[in-house]
């Protein structure tokens, strides 16, 4: 008892929320709603209106003619007047009430998908790890388009509203004992319509999830197809991926068996009405209460108006998901997470000086978590180059993100040229800072729009940052060298030539401070030397933080800050941490002691 | 060699279906009967158009005035066959969503094996994404026509034969005038879905190319924000959002016209048809009620021709799909197992030998030339030379993730090509440099290696590669979720997990390609030894960029331009002047070995327990 009430008022309140999310749509295209709504009622007067002329040509012109064996030319005419009159506005009320849904709805979408992305740019890089990926790029698709997939059918159903209204009164002004038959026909319709939407949507829900699960196993099966064959696994995934797709075949033919237990019931519906209407209708007639024509306009009304009553049907069952889809749209749009600029500009420095990095007492921590760095204290001087080494997982990662201010610390200041990172002008970091990470994300753009990412650089300054990366060869076989188009993620490029990509879009930028984290490990080490040469050789003018394994790349630095488990441990010079240090020798001479042991 | 996989455009319609029914055999089970229920069902339609013809003509102008009881009568029996013509239709259609089904699902299922089936080669040149679809929504559409679409055009043409037959009946004059009526608009369906589908397939386009610029602010945060691009990225988003929308609205201009023409029609058959109806009952050759049955009858033309674009709308992309699925299962899986015909190989360390291997991948260069090897049983071979070199093509066609144009790669001296696939995979395993991870636990990752490894096991295994401290540092251990392709470890971690999966599947011959080049040099030394220890009794066959895995082989084999050029111990190749001495001299060079030293008093030796 207790839990049906509980359902019921669950059910009203998806209603009620179905509506308000509606109310959202209205309101910010009122317009369009006005237009397509008068569209949908003209349609739907017009159906009705139809029947009426077939009533009276019945009366005026079908049963005289017959009786009487002639009839006057002038109301041949009138009868084609009537049905083409009426069928053409009806066309037009069609066009304006699709074509207005189709407007309205996709203006939606396309605003609420600008604001989702805005906000994507905006919130804190932060707030993005806290996300899953996938769920991110839902969010800006599929529950958009769901939070707005009621709009398509409801012009349909206001128009259907207005047309029954119409509909009853015309059938209880025709004849008000037949109509009183006739409409026992629209609620039963209604009540059908919703128990088969309440009966199929969850099982429509389900099926959606099951498709996303399979495409989702799909997926992770064929993007891990070497292992599967290596490791000859292709019976198991396959079973795994059997027993989803089976599980969506039995949805959907529950849902399937559903719908055709409900088809010829609301298509029968009407049917049987005609059929009451008929039999009750020459009852009447014979006892002069009605005539024939009333009984033809009646039967041909629950006949035309019985089909769109599914519409109403199609509006509530949209609800759900149009609910969930909205909320999920709003949880992003509602985030307060954002990362709050200062005014501050960088002081000019004359051309081809570094800048000065600083970090006094930085702390890191994710909520909850152990921290990822504690009172981390080092400046890079203008010109000047650190080199940071730790094992995997020691906050090397961490510190390259803090120094961008892709993050920011939980105690502590990190500043450029004295500025606070935090007082800064949006924009005015990125002008000095180049940071080049592990993983080199290229967007599906050309080869040179990736590396200028909008800056006014010339094609020479490309291919000098190309040359400095050693990129400019693979870069000049690309079928259009410059103008290359990547494909989405670079897909069509080695983790190397990404990564020396990435690399010219630091370089091209001419940083002050340029930002390396572990940004040449795909590239083999000759190149790599080649390289950091090339880096040596033109780096005056740019201060340098890196982070590396490689002895070469090590000894490009002025100082090493030896790091573990988020801490400075050790600073110094290379050799100076070599003699001083047995873990930091351990770490950086691993090669030459296996020779030794070998 | 390489196929790819086509998309199929060439199939005609007809073929398309006719291997389809092949591939789901399901989809013609009890298909006549299915028929002969639809045509029943359809049936159902014209009840309420003869019911009102029958009332009008012999209930109320009977000869002997009102016939209340013939109404009745008929009235019982119309409704009883609304009754039989829906339980027809219930029939129909829960037998079609039933046997669609189930043969789709067969279909996808076995689209979903042979793609696991195809080449390496092949499954690298396709798009992930693309491959994913013919067995997802190329699925789903075909699905979608059969059991709505397909409904649809069953009932509609039928609609419109048993209509027009019982027009017929009534009086061929009126029904010429629906069919001139409606002939224009049923002969033009095509021209308007010509229109559509050529829009939509713009509005597709577009949706493609939108949600890969809605997607750069997510993959790509970290980049748009330290290069503080946001603006710029923005107005990418927002021209192809424009884009999309304008393409949409524009396909469902198209749709709402074309849509509004059936009921036009609808007007003009019903303006005409009492027209001359009428004029036709002056000569006495039709009644009133079936004239006004006419107009009852054209109602079923109207939804059909509304509906017509639509249909074949959905019935050319699920042609489409399931040409494109069609394609997949009918791409040559050229690397066959041999099955029953092939031998298994027999336990133990297995002896290698390459016979006169030569390879190019389509299209490219010879990578590998005439490169006759043999590896002794139990013997550590590692295999150096420059990127491009062609060492990785020894690692697949060893492992057989490709075959070699001319020449065999002989395992215990049977060619691979004869030996059973899973005798093969278990025997003989590949650790590539990106060890995919599925987006599960550890446990389940590693495990994928054997899958009835007992945590036990996983833990000792994990010990004999001297990672016993890494997994026991790890928050929660074996049940740490690795994240979607293994992302919320390191790459170094992806590695890891990587070995130990290939170590527990205990295999004869283990090849490792660049499988350490990610973790820090101290791990990798220390895994390397670990390996050491565990390949004694085994043959085992390296490819590395890090020389220092070169110097504990037993054997060297130096490849350049797809020839073995050189070969021998470590030691003896370091001595004579020739590829390897310089290719040893530029890592050492690299590793800036001038610098090495270390505090004195200390021991270097750093064994892992």
């Amino acid at each position: 008892m207790a839990t049906t009430a509980a359902m019921g008022r669950e059910r009203a309140s998806a209603m009620r929320d179905g509506f308000a999310v509606l109310a959202v749509a209205i309101r910010r295209e009122p317009w369009v709603f006005a237009v397509s709504t008068i569209g949908s009622v003209l349609f739907g007067a017009l159906t009705v209106a139809d029947a009426w002329v077939l009533g009276w040509s019945t009366e005026h012109a079908v049963i005289p003619a017959f009786r009487d064996g002639e009839i006057g030319s002038g109301v041949l005419w009138a009868v084609v007047a009537l049905f083409v009159g009426v069928a053409i506005v009806r066309a037009v009320g069609i066009v304006a009430r699709r074509l207005g849904a189709g407007i309205m709805q996709y203006r939606m979408q396309a605003h609420d998908r600008r604001e989702v992305t805005r906000k994507y740019l905006d919130l804190p890089i932060a707030w993005h790890q806290r996300h899953p990926t996938g769920q991110l790029l839902s969010n800006a698709n599929a529950d958009v388009e769901a939070a707005w997939g009621p709009i398509a059918p409801l012009p349909m159903a206001v128009g259907t509203v207005a047309m029954m209204v119409i509909a009853v009164a015309q059938m209880l002004f025709t004849d008000a004992v037949l109509a009183a038959v006739g409409l026992l026909v629209f609620p039963a319709v209604v009540v059908a319509n919703l128990v088969f939407q309440r009966l199929s949507s969850p099982l429509m829900t389900r099926a959606q999830q099951l498709r996303a699960e399979v495409s989702e196993i799909a997926h992770e099966s064929f993007e891990g197809a070497l292992v599967v064959k290596t490791l000859g696994r292709e019976e198991e995934e396959t079973a795994r991926f059997a027993a989803k797709s089976h599980e969506l075949r039995d949805v959907l033919v529950r849902a399937g068996r559903i719908r055709a237990a409900f088809d010829p019931i609301l298509a029968g519906l009407p049917s049987l009405g005609v059929l009451a209407v008929l039999a009750v209708g020459v009852a009447r007639v014979e006892t002069g209460a009605s005539v024939a024509s009333s009984v033809v306009t009646i039967s041909y009304l629950l006949t035309v108006v019985a089909f769109p009553i599914r519409s109403i049907g199609w509006l509530l069952g949209e609800f759900p998901r149009s609910v969930v889809g909205f909320r999920r749209v709003r949880s992003v749009l509602d985030a307060i997470d954002h990362t709050p600029y200062g005014a501050t500009v960088l002081p000019a420095a004359s051309p081809g000086t570094g800048l000065r990095l600083e970090l006094d007492g930085v702390r890191f921590r994710y909520a909850d978590e152990q921290p990822l760095l504690e009172e981390v204290s080092f400046t890079v001087p203008a010109g000047g180059s650190v080199a940071v080494v730790g094992e995997t997982a020691s906050g090397k990662t961490t510190l390259t993100a803090l120094v961008a201010r892709l993050i920011d610390p939980a105690a502590g200041t990190v500043r450029v040229d004295g500025v606070d990172v935090r007082e800064l002008a949006a924009g005015e970091l990125a002008r000095g800072i180049s940071l080049v990470g592990q993983t080199a994300f290229l967007f599906d753009d050309t080869v040179r729009d990736n590396i200028a990412l909008g800056a006014e650089v010339s094609d020479e300054q490309i291919w000098e940052a190309l040359r400095t990366a050693q990129g400019d060869g693979f870069v000049a076989a690309l079928p259009d060298g410059l103008d290359t188009r990547l494909g989405e993620r670079g897909a069509s490029l080695s983790g190397g030539q990404r990564q020396r990509i990435a690399l010219a879009r630091a370089l091209v930028r001419r940083p002050r401070l340029l930002v390396l984290d572990d940004a040449t490990s795909a590239v083999d080490p000759e190149v790599e030397s080649r390289i950091l040469g090339a880096l040596r050789a033109g780096g005056a003018g740019t201060s340098l933080l890196v982070v590396a394994y490689r002895k070469a790349t090590i000894a490009l630095a002025d100082e090493v800050l030896h790091l573990a488990d988020g801490r400075v441990v050790d600073r110094g010079g290379h050799a100076e941490l070599l003699a001083r240090s047995r873990r930091y020798a351990d770490l950086v001479n691993a090669y030459e002691q296996e020779e030794v042991v070998g | 060699m390489s196929t790819t996989v086509s998309s199929g455009d060439d199939l005609r319609a007809i073929e398309t279906i006719r291997r389809g029914l092949a591939h789901s055999p399901e989809l013609r089970t009890g298909l006549v009967p299915t028929l002969l229920l639809a045509l029943v069902a359809t049936a159902g339609q014209v009840v309420v158009p003869i019911a009102v013809q029958q009332t009008l003509d012999h209930g109320l102008d009977a000869p002997g005035g009102v016939d209340v009881d013939y109404v009745l009568r008929m009235g019982l029996l119309a409704a009883l066959a609304v009754l039989v013509t829906g339980v027809a239709s219930y029939l129909m259609t829960s037998r079609l969503f039933r046997q669609s089904e189930r043969g789709l699902a067969t279909l996808r299922i076995k689209a979903f094996r042979h793609v696991h089936e195809l080449p390496v080669l092949t499954q690298n040149t396709e798009r992930r994404g693309s491959l994913v679809s013919r067995v997802t929504s190329d699925v789903d559409q075909v699905s979608q026509f059969l059991v709505f679409g397909g409904i649809l055009f069953i009932v509609s043409v039928g609609q419109i034969l048993v209509a027009t037959v019982i027009m017929l009946v009534y009086s061929w004059q009126l029904t010429l005038v629906v069919w001139v009526s409606f002939g224009p608009l049923l002969l033009s369906l095509r021209y308007f879905q010509r229109k559509l589908s050529a829009a939509y397939g713009v509005v597709r386009q577009q949706v493609g190319a939108m949600l890969s610029a809605i997607s750069e602010p997510v993959v790509g945060a970290e980049v748009v924000r330290s290069y503080a691009v946001q603006e710029r990225t923005q107005a990418k988003i927002d021209t192809a959002i424009d884009i999309y929308k304008v393409a949409s609205t524009r396909a469902q201009g198209f749709t709402a016209f074309s849509f509004s023409l059936g009921g036009l029609s609808g007007g003009l058959a019903n303006a005409g048809v009492l027209v001359i109806g009428i004029l036709l009952g002056f000569a006495g050759d039709i009644t009133a009620g079936e004239v006004l049955a006419f107009a009852f009858l054209v109602t079923l033309f109207v939804g059909p021709v509304q509906m017509g674009t639509q249909i074949l709308t959905d019935a050319q992309s699920a042609i489409a799909g399931w040409r494109r699925v069609i394609a997949v299962l009918e791409t040559p899986a050229d690397l066959a197992d041999p099955g029953d015909a092939g031998v298994d190989l027999p336990r133990g360390p297995i002896d290698v030998r390459f016979a006169d291997v030569s390879y190019r991948y389509p299209g490219g260069p010879p990578v590998l030339r005439d490169v006759d090897l043999t590896v002794a049983a139990g013997t550590r071979v590692a295999i150096v030379g420059e990127t491009g070199s062609g060492k990785s093509t020894f690692a697949k066609l060893l492992t057989r993730l490709m075959d070699p144009d001319t020449g065999a790669v002989l395992l215990d001296g049977v060619d691979v090509r004869r030996v059973r696939s899973r005798s093969l995979r278990s025997s003989v395993v590949l650790v590539p440099q990106e060890g995919f991870l599925f987006d599960d636990t550890l446990r389940a990752n590693v495990r994928y290696g054997r899958l009835d490894a007992s945590d036990r096991d996983l833990r000792e295994s994990a010990a004999a590669l001297g990672l016993g401290d890494w997994l026991d540092g790890l928050p929660h251990g074996l049940d740490t979720r690795v994240g979607q392709r293994g992302e919320s470890l390191s790459a170094g971690e992806r590695q890891l997990v990587a070995l130990l999966r290939a170590h527990l599947a205990d295999p004869d011959l283990l090849v490792l390609d660049e499988a350490t080049s990610a973790v820090d040099p101290r791990l990798e030394m220390r895994i390397g030894r670990a390996l050491e220890e565990l390949m004694r009794g085994r043959t085992s066959i390296t490819i590395a960029h890090r020389l220092s895995t070169a110097e504990n082989a037993d054997e060297v084999v130096v490849v350049d331009a797809g020839r073995i050029v050189q070969r021998g111990p470590h030691a003896d190749l370091l001595a004579e002047p020739g590829p390897y001495a310089a290719l040893h001299a530029s890592w050492v060079a690299q590793q800036g070995a001038g610098l090495r030293s270390g505090p004195p008093d200390e021991e270097p030796r750093d064994r892992v327990s």
